[in-house]
């Protein structure tokens, strides 16, 4: 074991023909923190996710989880392992209904689902524990609802159940308040907050006063390197941060 | 929040009835089948039935995995072929000779799966008419097959042994039995645990994958049972007309099985049976006049595009939900 860094990168590339989009990008993330990823549009955030939850493959580099290097390992074995990522579009099951949504989650442990000839009311005793997690997220007077029909806030935090539902050692959250309104963005990051108890969060996001609030550690990203890292208040008094992130778009 | 639980309770009573009313709608489609040869021709109503249950096994794949197959003729045409065959030159029993097309057809689809599956969208949909136009070849060079003329004068022969197929009767309700059987595999199938991960890659893989399923396995074994049963209906049809020719084997039967599927509303379990229904019928009455059946057909399937997109039966349910709503 690692000692406390539960995920770990070492001189992590990822070249798209020429184009480095990141680059030998060296992250420690401690176990049981809440660590934010920020930096200015096109600075590799989204690349750096997909490379750790190995939806594109690195060009170079090296990613250990607990220890364990899983730089050749397949997306949904990398889930097995205990990495759950969110998207940044709102990724639900939208035909499927709100309780179906979690179920599906709660379900790929129970070790039946290969099983064409059994009926989906064998599927029912998890619908307690998927009710419990809907509850956790103030989503229970919609279990019957159509995902598709959720709003936008409420989906998110249909996505955070599901994801919930897997009891993940680790969570990857993409931009969970990109696109909300001001009193979602109160009750997702209180909700990130209390998830966060026992569990490692990473997450991406656009909204500083946000970050300030929830992170215990921030990495600055721009131009597909690492530009610093440390606490909020040490992050955002760095020139170059400054100069590369808060001087632009949020100044 | 107590008027959300009035919502919930609300919402579970109307799919309680949505759900009684297709049990209701079962029951007449199946007084309708078991009557039928009384009113219609047996032949017709044979050929509608074995369509029905290719068009439904196609739709397992691209109404329920999201996926669009353009070689689903190789398992139609594929396991005609080996039940003519085994039951004309092998001189094996019916039931074994299309038993042995619908296996011929699995283990096709499973091949194929492999290929194609890796990719998406209209590269899947160009591996399988590829891998399909193989068959076609195959079909068309191989002895056995007899090139242009197909096998021909397929023995009906005797149902285990005792039930004489000879008699139109006899045939009809044993390509029913048939008929139900695949459709009840594929009603189940959409309704089981594996059923419910399926919807759920259609709906957004990523996100089944971030939450641990090996996606390619489920789409496989999707394509696998969609092959398998068209195979069924692609067997039962080289016994029904005796019968096994390159018509079954050639690109434009996998297009037809589409434009039935879609038609009759892809992603719903009855739209296949009623888009096969209506253009077998379509098929067969044109025949009969000097109307080019290709364009007509082709007509009818633009407007529909362009007017109900959800197909016929996917229409009537949209409407039945909003006036619910």
């Amino acid at each position: 074991m690692a000692g406390d860094v539960i995920l770990e990168t070492r001189g992590l590339t990822k070249e798209f023909r020429g184009f480095v989009a990141v680059r030998d990008v060296t992250l420690r993330v401690r176990r049981g923190s809440i660590h934010a990823l920020i930096g200015p549009n096109g600075a590799g955030k989204t690349t750096v996710f997909n490379l750790l939850t190995k939806f594109l493959q690195p060009s170079a580099g090296q990613i250990l989880f607990n220890g364990r290097d899983i730089t050749a390992v397949k997306p949904a074995d990398v889930a097995r392992m205990g990495i759950i990522r969110s998207f940044q579009i709102s990724a639900v099951f939208p035909h499927l209904t709100v309780l179906e949504n979690v179920r599906v989650s709660l379900q790929r442990p129970l070790g039946n689902s290969f099983h064409f000839w059994r009926p989906e009311s064998g599927l029912n005793r998890l619908n307690g524990r998927a009710m419990e997690l809907l509850e956790d997220v103030g989503l229970a007077g919609y279990a019957d609802l159509p995902a598709a029909e959720l709003p936008y806030g409420r989906k998110r935090a249909l996505e955070i159940a599901t994801t919930l539902a897997l009891e993940p050692e680790m969570m990857l959250l993409d931009e969970p308040m990109a696109g909300m309104g001001h009193e979602d963005i109160g009750r997702i990051a209180a909700l990130i907050k209390r998830v966060s108890a026992n569990r490692t969060i990473l997450m991406v996001e656009h909204n500083l006063s946000v970050v300030s609030d929830l992170s215990d550690w921030i990495t600055v990203l721009a131009r597909g390197e690492v530009l610093a890292e440390g606490a909020y208040s040490d992050v955002s008094r760095h020139p170059k941060v400054r100069e590369a992130y808060m001087g632009s778009a949020h100044a | 929040m107590a008027t959300e639980t009035h919502g919930v309770s609300r919402e579970a009573v109307g799919s309680g009835t949505l759900a009684s009313s297709t049990g209701v709608w079962m029951l007449v489609g199946l007084a309708i089948l078991l009557a039928a040869p009384f009113v219609l021709y047996p032949v017709f109503l044979m050929k509608v039935l074995c369509f029905a249950l290719f068009a439904c096994a196609f739709n397992l794949l691209i109404g329920f995995a999201g996926l669009l197959s353009f070689g689903h003729a190789a398992f139609f045409g594929g396991a005609a072929y080996i039940t003519a065959h085994t039951v004309k030159v092998w001189g094996l029993s019916p039931e074994l000779g299309i038993l042995l097309g619908a296996a011929f057809s699995a283990t096709l689809g499973l091949v194929f799966g492999m290929l194609a599956i890796r990719r998406q969208g209209i590269y899947f949909a160009m591996i399988t008419l590829a891998l399909a136009q193989m068959i076609y070849f195959m079909a068309l060079q191989l002895p056995f097959t007899h090139g242009e003329d197909g096998i021909q004068a397929v023995p009906r022969g005797m149902l285990f042994g005792v039930i004489d197929l000879t008699q139109p009767l006899a045939m009809y309700y044993t390509v029913l039995v048939v008929f139900l059987f695949g459709f009840i595999v594929i009603w189940r199938t959409v309704h089981s645990p594996f059923g419910q991960v399926l919807k759920a890659i259609r709906e957004n893989e990523p996100r089944a994958i971030s939450l641990g399923y090996r996606t390619d396995q489920y789409k496989l074994l999707a394509f696998v049972l969609s092959a398998a049963l068209t195979g069924l209906a692609g067997g039962t049809k080289a016994i029904v007309f005796q019968l096994a020719t390159l018509t079954d084997v050639q690109w434009q039967m996998s297009g037809e099985v589409v434009l039935m599927t879609l038609l009759g509303g892809m992603g719903t379990l009855f739209g296949p049976v009623i888009g096969a229904a209506l253009v077998v019928t379509l098929e067969n009455y044109l025949a009969a006049t000097n109307l080019p059946v290709p364009v007509v057909i082709g007509t009818i399937f633009v407007v529909c595009v362009l007017l109900f997109r959800r197909g016929i039966v996917g229409e009537i349910i949209a409407r039945m939900r909003s006036r619910r709503g």
